[in-house]
């Protein structure tokens, strides 16, 4: 085919050496288009971005190396060139951007400069034309007043900003082929929304294949042509866009759209893969997903599968397309598959939709908490400025209820939480925990209502001590508090709450680091457990996780509650964990909530702009169902200095002189649903 | 019977030989703490300095066992001791520490550096070199039988030295067979390739190169001064052993006054911070701005001052010359606190806000707990690559500052002390050079195997370095 681009055969690489080498990338074999978007999705540690690095060339010197396999860029192999003619590649002929944009720009350069340096290298270009080269980047990239921008620093920029100016430096050498590792995953959703919106229109103006490397479902459906499927190390799948999410073959894909959690899925457990991926340094006598497959057979773990053309341009690599083995299988795919399904339903029995009656009292009530953090500066360290981090957030959590607290990075959420927990003592406002008032509450007195409320955070290899053993972290809160004074006792405790999560009983003497992330996770849950608390703050519990593991915890968390009775005030981002799992929403923009309601309401018909362009910004999986855009202008403003009236007012599509002038008002525009914006003049 | 005598100094130095055996006690039932020491262990540079620097402990421990013996004519009521204070190390080396000679001597000569008026029998008046009393005293005509004589001597040395570590190379060899039950074949086989756990060849041929230099400087040491002797006639080589014990003791003894200091206050400040943070910096900083050697100056002086009214308080002079040593440690440890403390400030600052620390605070768990169990263990990696780097500044200190005047008491034995003495020395003519190359060689061989063995520990326990393999 002469429009194929690059072409990858029977790839492999490997990092380390001797029998302990990983086999990163293991007979990968994919071709892009020109002008394609190619999307490589797969979780963590499946060898996607070590397929990236290998086409560059850039694998980690000296333990990684390419053992096998040719990289055809247009005819040319990449990996028989020599290293100076490489260089003209790398940002010539195939751009590359990368997960994380705070570290990926040299903070000393400004980023004209940064620009500047890669088109010299890569066309030559001296002087004015130089400069007027950079501009036209800055501009094409979508950066406003790039004059100015081109002279500052990546401090300067946010987030979303530096990942465009990343992008304008891949764009410098006008490369046929850009890769983007993860180029959205440190990004909130509504600039990720932007920034998928920029390359999609810079692939039509220019012309350039895209390959994406991922590990979201809603970015490949709102983005690829194409899909590829990766796990441990290889192509799993490969097939168009729309296909591929009508129909996804192999059992890992499918396991893969059904753990991802919905509204629609709320009555039941998420589907979840069981065990982990295998270590990779291991040779496969069969394939490498049997251990894992609910509908694997005898031949899964005796023969490896090959790769099987199910219609055009649709490849699995899964023994259930083999005409000659699948004969062999105890009873047909249908009946397996029910099979796996009822399975997944008995393991857990669900609870009745909507099983969380409004409750009684209500456990928490949080009336106008205000955290404002003091800005010091000048040789006595007087109070220049303060940090509005929270101000006036007024919520509610009933018994056995979950709400949930949404909003983009720095809007002040984890910092309520915090002040609920009184690990930060809140500025104003009260914290009313069973009738008790936690911020009148000092040392002894508030020791002992500790036990009532505890917290799971987001990072879980940040929240264990590395130096102790797992047993000895679950049991710290109980010997803590004085719960159970007997060791033994304590000790018998701590096995059946570990029984609880999912772990078994050796993980007592054990160190954190022997376990993975979805295990430390649980372990965390596992030690808040440990007290009896009634009310969790689960802050951003699964966004460091993979999607599958992601299941299994939300699947932990619901079982708990309805056994258990436990509140939950859940913290997130991520807006399809939102409508799986929790009852009340509270959206959150700069310390404030401005829209609050129950779940099914603020989803569905969301009143606040705010709102409004969050759940637009969300990439969903039904393919092709484009909801237009809703384009904020600019960035979140700093807590420092709020602009006046509305928070909101200078990024709101639909602002009104109104809205300069003052805060709005809440109002009431539905049973328990409530929003602060001056659209909705009070009733 | 002897009378043991226990000076400030050695009592400390044993204090901190089980502190350290406690801690490796603790450190081989606890995983997380002996991964990294076996990293330590595997790394080859480290096992090579480990292994010399072990020697120069072993030496140092020796020279602090201290007492005095009984003089033979107490036969008048109760025992007499010597108003000596000898060390085993002394005992040991009985033969360097008594062959005294006139004045300066060159390593291995058999007459005195400088010409001395000399009357013969027949009563004439020559000035010649004379012979040395014991330096060669057992040849009969130096000038024709002193060379064959040394090499004889190293021929025998070197033959001792073969003996002794074959033996010793055949006892680790058959403990590793048993241990992993090998054949001794296999084994020796296993570690001539180094293909054993641990590195146990590059320790068999450090011990080789140690034992080999012991067994020919010994041997030589018998009849000859090997490394001369000084001014007074002492032998210099007695001179620079003696001095190892003074090295170690500034080396450790001065992180014994420094770590509680530094890791109190540097994690207090970092986890607290607010007004404990600003008091402490302010110590700190106002600490860190007077020029250390001022005040140690002052403190030196006032000690001097103390000692000089109250002789009383001292029984012998050695007890004087070692209040003076501890009294330097103290000093160079209070002056040499602050980088550790501002380190660990630093660190707690981080480890604060991490969140198993808010976890722990969540359940309720009081400061001084959360202190020991959340903090201390995660900076004890700083503290132990500080405390190993530091080891080798302290003793280059000791040697600046005695060489200023203001380090160690004139009479105990130190490099610094040899190398202020090596000032007039090179400045006569001809240039007596040996006190300061037997100074510079020993003084050398600790920091470099000191400095070796650092790098060793801190690429195994720097979690930057990529060594030490821990998550979080």
């Amino acid at each position: 085919m002469a429009d194929v681009l690059l072409e990858i055969e029977d790839l492999e690489a490997r990092i380390g050496a001797g029998p302990r080498a990983v086999r990163a990338v293991d007979g990968v074999s994919l071709r892009i288009r020109r002008g394609e978007t190619y999307a490589l999705l797969g979780e963590s540690g499946c060898g996607k971005s070590m397929t990236a690095l290998s086409i560059m060339r850039l694998l980690p010197a000296p333990a990684g190396r390419i053992t096998g396999g040719r990289v055809l860029l247009d005819g040319i192999d990449l990996l028989g060139l020599s290293e100076a003619r490489m260089r003209a590649v790398r940002g010539g002929r195939i751009g590359m951007i990368f997960q994380e944009p705070m570290t990926s720009l040299n903070p000393v350069l400004t980023v004209g400069e940064q620009i500047a340096e890669s088109v010299r290298i890569h066309r030559g270009l001296r002087g004015g034309a130089l400069r007027g080269r950079v501009l036209e980047l800055l501009d094409a990239v979508g950066i406003p007043d790039a004059r100015r921008r081109a002279g500052e620093y990546p401090h300067q920029l946010s987030g979303g900003m530096k990942q465009r100016v990343m992008i304008a430096i891949a764009l410098a050498g006008e490369p046929e082929l850009l890769i983007a590792d993860e180029p959205t995953t440190a990004l909130d959703v509504t600039i990720q929304a932007e920034v998928l919106e920029l390359l999609r229109r810079l692939r039509a103006e220019t012309g350039m294949a895209l390959l994406l490397i991922t590990h979201d479902l809603g970015v490949v459906a709102q983005t690829a042509d194409r899909v590829g499927v990766m796990y441990a190390g290889q192509l799993v799948e490969e097939a168009a866009r729309a296909p591929f999410f009508a129909d996804p073959r192999h059992p890992y894909s499918r396991k893969l759209f059904d753990s991802v959690p919905t509204m629609a899925k709320r009555a039941r457990p998420l589907a979840v893969i069981p065990g982990s991926v295998p270590e990779l340094t291991a040779t496969f006598s069969g394939c490498r997903f049997a251990e894992r497959c609910a509908r694997a057979w005898d031949a899964c773990r005796e023969r490896v599968p090959q790769w099987h053309r199910v219609a055009d341009g649709h490849g699995v690599r899964c023994h259930l397309y083999d005409a000659a083995l699948v004969a062999g299988a105890p009873g047909a795919a249908v009946s397996a598959d029910a099979a796996a399904d009822a399975d997944t339903a008995a393991a857990a029995p669900a609870p009745e939709a909507g099983g969380h009656g409004p409750g009684g009292a209500d456990l928490l009530r949080v009336r106008d908490l205000a955290v404002h953090f003091p800005v010091r500066s000048g040789l006595f360290a007087r109070t220049r400025a303060k940090v509005y981090a929270v101000d006036g957030v007024s919520l509610a959590v009933g018994v056995g209820r979950t709400v949930a607290l949404v909003g983009e990075s720095g809007c002040g959420k984890t910092t309520v939480a915090k002040a609920i927990l009184q690990l930060i003592r809140p500025t104003a406002g009260s914290v009313r925990f069973d009738g008790v008032e936690l911020t009148a509450l000092r040392g002894r007195a508030l020791r002992a209502r500790r036990r009532d409320f505890q917290i799971v955070f987001q990072d879980p290899y940040a929240s264990m001590n590395p130096r102790m053993r797992v047993g000895e972290i679950v049991e710290e809160g109980m010997a803590a508090l004085g719960l159970v004074a007997d060791r033994a006792a304590r000790r018998r405790r701590v096995a059946e709450l570990l029984a609880q999560v999912g772990l078994s009983e050796p993980a007592l003497s054990r160190y954190p680091h022997e376990f993975s992330g979805g295990q430390r996770q649980r372990i965390c849950i596992a030690r808040a457990l440990a007290v009896d608390p009634r009310l969790i703050v689960c802050d951003e519990p699964t966004s460091a996780l993979d999607v599958s593991v992601q299941a299994q915890i939300l699947n932990l968390l619901k079982g708990l509650q309805d056994r258990l009775g436990l509140s939950y005030l859940f913290i997130t981002h991520n807006l399809s964990v939102v409508s799986y799992l929790a009852d009340e929403i509270a959206v959150m923009y700069l310390g404030r909530i401005v829209e609050h309601g129950p779940v099914s309401a603020v989803l569905a018909a969301p009143r606040h702009p705010y709102t409004e362009a969050l759940l637009a910004a969300v990439p969903t999986l039904e393919a092709g169902a484009h909801r237009p855009v809703i384009r904020l202008e600019g960035d979140p403003p700093s807590p420092v200095d709020p602009p006046p009236g509305c928070h909101f007012q200078p990024r709101c599509p639909r602002a009104m002189p109104v809205c300069r002038e003052r805060y709005p008002v809440g109002t009431v525009v539905g049973a328990g649903h409530e929003v602060r914006c001056h659209l909705y003049p009070g009733a | 019977m002897v009378k043991p005598v226990f000076l400030w100094t050695d009592t400390l130095l044993y204090v901190l030989v089980a502190a350290v055996a406690v801690l490796v006690w603790y450190v081989r039932r606890h995983e997380h703490l002996r991964a990294p020491w076996r990293e330590v262990f595997r790394n080859r540079m480290g096992v090579a300095a480990m292994v010399v620097l072990a020697a120069y402990v072993t030496v140092g421990l020796l020279d602090s066992v201290h007492f005095r013996l009984p003089l033979e004519s107490s036969a008048a009521g109760g025992e007499r001791y010597s108003g000596q204070v000898l060390s085993v190390l002394d005992l040991l080396l009985t033969p360097l520490r008594t062959h005294q000679e006139e004045t300066y001597s060159a390593p291995l000569a058999t007459r005195l550096y400088s010409k001395e008026t000399v009357r013969l029998p027949d009563g004439r008046d020559v000035r010649i070199y004379p012979r040395l009393r014991f330096g060669g005293a057992q040849l009969r005509d130096p000038a024709r039988d002193r060379l064959p004589d040394i090499e004889r001597t190293i021929l025998r040395g070197v033959g001792f030295a073969l003996l002794v570590w074959g033996a010793l190379a055949a006892v680790v060899i058959l403990v590793l067979a048993r241990r992993h039950r090998w054949a001794p074949r296999a084994a020796l086989q296993r570690v001539l390739a180094g293909r054993t756990d641990y590195p146990v060849h590059v320790a068999l041929y450090t011990a080789g190169a140690l034992i080999l230099f012991a067994s020919v400087t010994g041997h030589l040491a018998v009849h000859y001064h090997v490394f001369g002797t000084d001014k007074v006639g002492q032998d210099v080589f007695y001179e620079t052993l003696k001095s190892i014990r003074t090295g170690l003791v500034i080396g450790t003894l001065t992180t014994l006054v420094m770590l509680p200091l530094a890791i109190v206050l540097g994690i207090t400040a970092g986890y607290f911070r607010s007004w404990v943070d600003d008091v402490i910096q302010y110590i700190y900083t106002t600490l860190n701005s007077i020029p250390g050697v001022l005040l140690i100056v002052g403190a030196i002086l006032m000690l001097e001052v103390y000692m000089a009214n109250h002789p009383g308080d001292f029984q012998t002079v050695i007890a004087r010359a070692d209040l003076r040593l501890l009294f330097l440690c103290i000093i160079l440890g209070i002056t040499s606190w602050t980088g550790l403390c501002r380190l660990l400030r630093g660190e707690a600052l981080k480890l604060r806000e991490l969140d198993y620390v808010q976890a722990a605070q969540a359940f309720g768990v009081g400061h001084t707990k959360i202190l020991a169990r959340h903090i201390l263990p995660n900076v004890m990696h700083i503290v132990l690559i500080t405390v190993v780097l530091d080891f080798s500044g302290l003793v280059l200190a000791e040697a600046v500052l005695t060489y200023v005047g203001v380090g160690v008491d004139p009479t105990t034995y130190s490099w610094g002390n040899m190398i202020n003495g090596a000032r007039l020395e090179l400045a006569r003519d001809p240039v007596v050079w040996w006190s300061l190359a037997a100074a510079f060689l020993f003084m050398f061989g600790l920091v470099l195997s000191a400095n070796l063995f650092a790098d060793a520990v801190r690429d195994a326990f720097d979690p930057r370095a990529g060594g030490g393999r821990r998550g979080g």
